[in-house]
């Protein structure tokens, strides 16, 4: 608590114990002491519990700031004290209750909202507090802020990489799970790009920053999950338009309350009974703050936003947490978010020899080439891939030793422009490519069933197999689809600059609905645009790109979710939603936890209207009175509050 | 030019009120609360001078709201 609540608290315990004493003083020697020496001693409670609300009252109105919540608390409690003494019924108490009461619930909602604050900026500290930096062959601790680029720093064990750079020295794991969600460690050796905000697990790195710290990831992210809940959702515009509304309307009923029915009364000759209305009238003035929705609205939202960060996804805005609880259409790009956007080899067929024997002579053949599909090929090669019988790769050999590819058992290599390559391997005319190069040497090829890259074989003029080499889809890419529609997607698109049949095969394995194939860039704005209108009625488009080249497309569709996105400086931009890893699986979570954030928001704002109304109904039928009236108001707070903080809570909600 | 300010308010109600009494603030192009992370975002008018009109903005909200505070 702070020194202010712990005041406050002090100030409530003190009044209470006043009250209750008094109430008992009353009644043992209510009949030897007469007012108006009751009166005086119960305004030492009151004046104890409710001064800072009389001074405040006071200057709202100097300033022309009649209806606050201060004037209307100020207004009722007096108003029932005045009551009392008019009535000389000596019930002073239900004042003091009342405001006694409303600081509780004040107190409450203060020490949540530092609770919860607090809470959540917890789940987000990920900020460094220091950079150790050699000075004179000691390490020193530094500001980060203070690091220029360039500089070489110190990571140990255990320590949070305080500044984005490059590792100069050093092997060890990170654990990017504060930034990503994922638990499983990334390992990082000497030229690997490391991000801040990540905790060297076990060994010590020296690493280059690439960045000053204002620029850095960390910063980045803290900014952007700060001033999320800036950009204000339509519920918040609405709750704070009604709140306006709201007090005012209130206040002026509560007067009506006062004055008509008593004069209707006068005016049929019957007793007005002004004591009885002005009661209703004031029970009223509690009843027309609107603190529990004002409250508990921008809480769920900022809850909902915290809990989402602690997932590894960043959402820039209520009103973006909004749209996607709304996300109906979800368009994807295919390379990096449903696939790994790596090529591998996916299988060889129609081989002449031992799959591995004809996947260790083409990359040899390829020893050369720098090309990605050559490149894979090596790859596969040093990594001991191991093929089915049909073809289709099963698991990769464990020992590697003395695997490598050799110079000396390759000569005269030479690349066919765009078709492919020929060499001698082992004393054998290998020749690698595409169809073409198989026509301009004669040889009988096989095509391919599967749908990828294809490189053909020739072994000394004689077709000797092909292999298939493909962009590999996520493993979590079908569970997704199925994830989005469980979590209400009803469709689903897929963007591809790919072939026409790379596109469908892809869509088809992991169960996309629609495919909209050999895109250019700029045919993707369209496609968006296409699904824009099609879409249903105050539905949400959401378009999920890996933010390489993808940004237009991303500010295009309602909601642009950026994948993958760390270290990507443009997509962090250009995105509304930035997930922090590459698993397609966490735009479902994304579209769960909002959710359950706008259900939580529907439920206050109903929760809370609703009691006010009914209170209202009560109060001016005389069933309420005041001590309900602000049981009320206090009770709607609490309860919304801490239904609000349920939106921090995301386990249940992971697939 | 858009500057971020640490606030100190206690309700939501009263930062909503700031936040409109900033707004109107001569100067002031449009300004947010954000009352979960106390603070508040200003954006001025082409040529105003920020510390000039952050000061009268303080005034405004003290106005509304007597307890609350803006470090500037």
């Amino acid at each position: 608590m702070t020194k202010k609540q712990k005041k406050m608290l002090w100030r409530i315990i003190i009044a209470a114990v006043l009250m209750i004493a008094l109430h008992f003083a009353v009644e043992a020697f209510g009949d030897r002491v007469h007012e108006p020496v009751w009166f005086f001693l119960y305004l030492i409670p009151y004046l104890t519990i409710g001064y800072d609300i009389l001074l405040k009252a006071g200057k709202g109105i100097k300033n022309r700031q009649v209806f606050d919540e201060n004037f209307l608390m100020a207004v009722a409690t007096i108003g029932a004290i005045a009551i009392a003494l008019i009535n000389k019924s000596g019930d002073y108490t239900e004042a003091i209750a009342v405001m006694l009461f409303y600081q509780i619930g004040e107190l409450f909602q203060s020490y949540a909202v530092g609770k919860s604050r607090k809470n959540i900026s917890a789940l987000m500290d990920i900020r460094p507090d220091y950079a150790n930096v050699e000075v004179d062959g000691e390490l020193e601790q530094v500001d980060p802020d203070e690091v220029e680029i360039g500089t070489v720093i110190t990571v140990k064990p255990g320590e949070k990489i305080p500044i984005d750079g490059v590792v100069v020295e050093g092997v060890s794991t990170l654990d990017t799970s504060a930034l990503t969600g994922e638990s499983i460690p990334r390992e990082v050796r000497p030229d690997d790009e490391v991000i801040s905000g990540c905790i060297n697990l076990d060994g010590l790195l020296r690493l280059r920053t690439t960045k000053e710290f204002g620029e850095s990831t960390v910063s980045k992210i803290l900014d952007m999950v700060e001033n999320a809940t800036s950009k204000k959702s339509r519920s918040e515009a609405f709750i704070s338009r009604f709140a306006r509304i709201y007090t005012p309307a209130v206040c002026i009923s509560a007067l009506a309350l006062a004055v008509l029915p008593p004069l209707f009364f006068l005016i049929r000759g019957q007793a007005p009974d002004w004591g009885d209305w002005v009661y209703r009238a004031l029970t009223f003035l509690v009843i027309s703050c609107p603190c529990a929705l004002v409250i508990s609205i921008p809480l769920s939202f900022f809850a909902g936003i915290g809990g989402a960060s602690r997932e590894g996804v960043l959402v820039k805005g209520s009103n973006y947490l909004e749209a996607l609880s709304k996300a109906q259409t979800v368009a994807f790009d295919k390379t990096g978010t449903m696939t790994k956007g790596v090529f591998e080899v996916n299988g060889i067929h129609h081989s002449s020899m031992d799959n591995e024997k004809l996947l260790e002579l083409t990359a040899h053949a390829e020893i050369f080439s720098t090309h990605p599909i050559a490149r894979s090929i090596q790859k596969a090669y040093l990594e001991g891939m191991l093929f089915r019988e049909d073809g289709e790769p099963v698991e990769k050999k464990d020992d590697l030793s003395g695997r490598k590819l050799d110079r000396e058992r390759v000569s005269d290599v030479k690349e066919i422009g765009g078709n492919g390559i020929t060499a001698i391997v082992d004393g054998m005319h290998l020749a690698a490519g595409n169809t073409r190069l198989m026509d301009s040497l004669g040889v009988q090829y096989i095509n391919c069933h599967e749908v990828g890259t294809i490189v053909h074989v020739a072994i000394d003029g004689k077709y000797a197999g092909h292999l298939l080499i493909s962009d590999v889809i996520k493993p979590t890419a079908k569970e997704a689809i199925r994830a989005l529609h469980d979590a209400g997607v009803t469709k689903t698109v897929m963007l591809t600059g790919d072939a026409k049949n790379v596109g469908e095969a892809v869509a088809q394995a992991i169960g996309i609905d629609e495919v909209r194939a050999e895109l250019l860039p700029g045919d993707k704005v369209t496609a968006v645009e296409e699904l824009l209108a099609a879409k249903p009625e105050r539905s949400v488009l959401a378009f999920v790109g890996d933010g390489i080249n993808d940004a237009p497309v991303l500010t295009r569709a309602d909601l642009g979710i950026a994948m993958g996105a760390l270290g990507s400086d443009a997509a962090i931009e250009a995105a509304d939603v930035v997930l922090m890893d590459d698993d397609p699986k966490k735009i479902a979570l994304a579209i769960r936890i909002a959710k359950k954030c706008m259900h939580i928001v529907n439920e206050n704002i109903i929760f809370a209207i609703g009691v006010k109304l009914i209170c209202l109904v009560l109060g001016a039928a005389g069933v309420a009175n005041m001590w309900l009236a602000i049981f009320a108001d206090v009770g709607v707070m609490v309860l919304a509050v801490l239904n609000a903080i349920r939106a921090l809570f995301t386990k249940n909600l992971r697939a | 030019m858009k500057k971020s300010y640490k606030i100190e308010v206690d309700c939501a109600n009263c930062a909503n009120k700031m936040e409109d009494a900033a707004k109107k603030t001569p100067g002031v192009k449009d300004a947010v609360v954000n009352f979960m992370a106390l603070k508040m975002n200003v954006e001025f008018e082409e040529g105003a001078d920020p510390k000039a009109v952050m000061k009268d903005v303080l005034k405004n909200c003290k106005k509304v709201e007597d307890d609350c505070e803006i470090y500037l």
